[in-house]
């Protein structure tokens, strides 16, 4: 019987309480040499791709900067250039915002580096549209509410046409002849739409791949409308089989009315893991690490999030507050700024309710409460039950794959790459080794022509 | 003047910079889009013991009008953008200095101040970028986001005015993380000391830019900041901004000149007490037999007519280092050559011209620093924000 296939992913751990760095283990977040190491190791296991979150603006709470976690990040677009310096096949995803770029830069920064790691970028759409961020760009960063989407939806549309403009076929370079270019017009484009006007000629040629691979998280239904249109993989928050399977049968649902297949659209969870000699021993480590996570100042920052109010004055062993969140409108500043986890409660009212009654039911204070809703690690035991969980979500079509995020840099990914990897690909479902050479090929999505796009 | 060190760096562009290099039997026109290309380039210039590279680019495609997109078929057209090639290039290299042109004309000062700050943490210390205006409407399009003033004066006035600021931001950008703001403070739950993070606040007449960087203070602390200057406003952006000047003198007397004006620019700016390198942008056809340099040179122009903003030099390794000599006396610290055909005039620069500037014992032997500041003899510079801080703490106020 041959298994489903997976595809995994490597997150590179990020700035938020989920990367512990108080461990002796725990390297530097921004030295080359912790990227590379990450990105060995995912390409020593055979991953799909590395993926890079973005923030353009360092976090704030209560008026101040967020001190508690991992903070300072490289320019994305470029570390990925480099890390693909010292690797060769790992596919390697930037995320980049629409709304803090123009269309054309990023065209260029993605086909660029296509160019240069031979087929390997994909990019991250993501749209904000927090003045917050915007401070630290002449754009600024607000757009009204019907504007969100539609900036999303054209600016990728835009990179898509520019990317297009190449067919692949221009450049000739015959030196007895002289001609260089077939085609005086090559990389014509011209883009009249809300959000942009703009023409000219765009200055890279077609790169290997044509387009990157495109990302797009979110789970809202536009997000999903969004994926289902335009998407080649969608990242995801991860939740139960049954969530998991509602989720993955809606988006590919939604894959019909776009003209695609299911198999256009990969559904990837970001996943957490905790691993054991015994499910015991699992079981103590997720602990720990969930311990290590959510400090009691953390608890007490993560529900301020939620009750937008300063409640610095609170015990967080103690009990959750009386007093009810305060609720605004999406414009107005929070407590917290610049996370996309303060839009993440739409209902704080409702999510204090609901936690009211869970800390009450099962006696917990403030960080009980959040170490549970915050950080339970996906998949906890030994590296044989890691394994059949996560087929078990594959085969059941709760996702296509998983973007792993481990708690450590650099070397978080090492004891999954070293252990479970290998499990995975002696019961065939995953790769012993690349097929192909290129992103779309490890993704199993076909070539695209530039020709029959146009 | 002897006694102070030369420096060398070359400008790569596409297959090198006269239009024909692209036809010459050692060109690799259909390599121009592979990191493989660029990275033998390189490897070459560090074999050769440069301090730098630079790696040209502009927004829109190339056109052989300085003003207007040409439909011409017969040059190489197309190119990658050298932020990234640079950061494709440097973990494969370990001490030559690689400096991407970067137009700040359209894009935000903030990316270009991550971009290179990352860049110096790739490369360990030899970051830097050329900063570049664009005045062409055409570009400008490519953005669509505003409208150039069309008198030449006026907008050259605007651009550069703009530059300045750009750099500004970008360099408060590299200094708002002291250099000692992460503290992985495990007793107080602190990763960062916020009091070590600063605000940059710039509000100028083009943009306002809040901060602080994302970016914790790169590995040269101030990456090199270079621009290519030809006339009064880019002279005065050199003199007030950047750590290194490329300029274009046809003779020793301009070059003179140009170096007084520069000077000056930098003692109005208060920057008397600073080094700023001002080297002489020279393009390059060598031959160890100078004729048949000449002959090559005579045979790319019959091919493809060539005009370069800088002086065109066709000679032996020996004449070219006796013109740098000459060319020295009117008080430049390098040279910025741009081989005319790639491959073969870069080996002639690494492979001719470095041998012949050592016998004379007017260059380095091997590379005496890791970081391209430390090659440019420039200290590691103190964190501008650092300083408030302690006088803050020192004060008896």
């Amino acid at each position: 019987m041959s298994r489903r296939q997976m595809h995994l992913a490597a997150h590179f751990p990020g700035v938020n309480n989920t990367t512990v760095w108080s461990e002796p283990e725990s390297g530097s977040q921004i030295e080359f040499s912790s990227f590379a190491h990450m990105a060995q190791t995912a390409e020593r296991a055979r991953f799909d791709f590395m993926f890079l979150a973005e923030g353009l603006r360092l976090r704030e709470q209560n008026g101040a900067i967020y001190d508690l976690d991992v903070v300072g990040r490289p320019d994305n677009a470029t570390i990925l250039a480099a890390v693909a310096a010292v690797t060769e096949k790992l596919g390697l995803a930037a995320t980049i915002s629409s709304t803090f770029n123009e269309p054309y830069e990023v065209a260029r920064r993605l086909a660029s580096i296509d160019h240069l790691s031979g087929g390997r970028a994909a990019w991250n759409v993501v749209t904000s549209w927090d003045k917050f961020t915007g401070e630290n760009f002449r754009r600024g960063g607000y757009l009204a509410q019907g504007d969100r989407y539609l900036r999303a939806t054209q600016f990728l549309d835009t990179v898509m046409t520019l990317l297009d403009s190449w067919r692949g076929d221009e450049i000739v370079a015959d030196k007895a002849t002289g001609e260089f270019l077939r085609d005086a017009d090559a990389g014509r484009f011209d883009v009249h739409v809300d959000q942009f006007d703009i023409r000219g000629r765009f200055s890279v040629p077609r790169s290997p791949q044509g387009r990157p691979v495109v990302l797009q998280a979110g789970d809202s239904d536009e997000g999903r409308e969004f994926a289902a249109a335009s998407a080649d993989a969608i990242f995801t928050r991860h939740g139960s089989l049954e969530a998991g399977q509602a989720f993955y049968a809606d988006v590919k649902r939604r894959l019909a009315a776009y003209g695609r297949t299911e198999d256009q659209l990969k559904i990837l969870p970001a996943t957490t893991f905790a691993l054991g000699d015994t499910q015991a021993e699992a079981e103590e480590r997720g602990r720990q690490i969930r311990r290590q996570q959510v400090s009691g100042q953390t608890a007490l920052r993560f529900l301020e999030q939620v009750w937008n109010r300063d409640l610095s004055h609170l015990d967080p062993d103690g009990p959750l507050p009386d007093i009810d969140p305060l609720v605004v409108d999406g414009d107005t500043p929070r407590v917290s700024q610049g996370r996309a986890a303060d839009r993440m409660y739409r209902d704080p009212l409702a999510t204090a309710r609901e936690w009211r009654e869970r800390a009450a039911a099962n006696n917990l204070s403030i960080r009980d409460l959040m170490t549970e809703v915050t950080s339970r690690q996906s998949f906890v035991g030994t590296p044989s039950s890691v394994a059949e969980q996560m087929e078990r979500f594959v085969e059941q079509r709760a996702s296509d794959g998983f973007i792993l995020v481990p708690h450590i840099t650099p070397t978080g990914l090492d004891e999954f790459a070293d252990k479970v990897v290998p499990i995975l690909q002696e019961r065939g479902s995953f790769r012993a080794d690349y097929t192909g050479s290129t992103l779309r090929d490890h993704l199993g999505l076909a070539p695209l022509d530039a020709r029959a796009s146009v | 003047m002897p006694d102070t060190p030369l420096h060398l760096g070359v400008l790569l562009d596409g297959a090198g910079r006269h239009p024909a290099a692209w036809r010459e039997p050692q060109a690799r026109p259909t390599d121009l889009f592979t990191a493989g290309y660029w990275a033998e380039l390189v490897a070459e210039a560090e074999q050769g013991l440069l301090d730098l590279v630079t790696l040209d680019d502009t927004l829109g495609l190339q056109s052989a009008d300085a003003f207007a997109l040409d439909p011409r078929t017969d040059q190489v057209r197309g190119r990658l953008d050298a932020s990234m090639l640079a950061a494709r290039i440097a973990p494969l290299t370990s001490h030559v200095g690689i400096l991407p042109t970067v137009v700040v004309t359209h894009t935000e000062p903030f990316h270009v101040s991550t971009t290179i700050a990352t860049l110096d943490y790739v490369s360990s210390g030899r970051g830097g970028v050329q900063v570049r205006v664009s005045g062409r409407a055409e570009e400008a399009q490519l953005f669509g986001r505003r409208t150039l003033p069309t008198d030449r004066d006026e907008l050259l006035a605007e651009l550069f005015d703009e530059a300045a600021d750009a750099v500004e931001v970008i360099r408060r950008l590299w200094d708002s993380w002291e250099d000692d703001a992460i503290i992985r403070d495990a007793a107080t739950g602190r990763f960062v000391d916020r009091e070590r993070l600063h605000y940059i606040d710039f509000e100028g007449r083009h943009f306002s830019v809040r901060g602080p960087s994302i970016t914790p203070r790169p590995p040269q602390g101030q990456p090199i900041v270079a621009a290519l200057a030809h006339r009064a406003e880019p002279f005065a952006l050199v003199g007030t901004s950047a750590d290194l000047g490329f300029v274009t003198p046809r003779d020793t007397a301009d070059a003179r000149t140009t170096v007084g004006a520069i000077r000056e620019a930098q003692a109005a700016a208060g920057r008397e007490a600073e080094t700023v390198h001002v080297w002489a942008d020279l393009t390059v056809v060598l031959d160890d037999d100078a004729s048949a340099a000449r002959d090559r040179l005579a045979r790319l122009d019959s091919v493809a007519a060539y005009t370069d903003d800088a002086r065109v030099f066709a000679g032996s390794p020996a004449e070219l280092a006796d013109l740098m000599a000459d060319l020295r006396t009117a008080g430049l610290s390098g040279f910025r050559l741009r081989p005319a055909v790639l491959p073969d005039d870069l080996r002639q620069v690494t492979r001719g011209l470095v041998p012949e500037l050592q016998r004379r014992g007017q260059f380095r032997t091997g590379y005496e620093a890791s970081t391209l500041r430390g090659l440019l003899g420039l200290p590691r510079p103190a964190d501008r924000y650092a300083t408030v801080v302690r006088d803050r703490a020192g004060s008896t106020r």
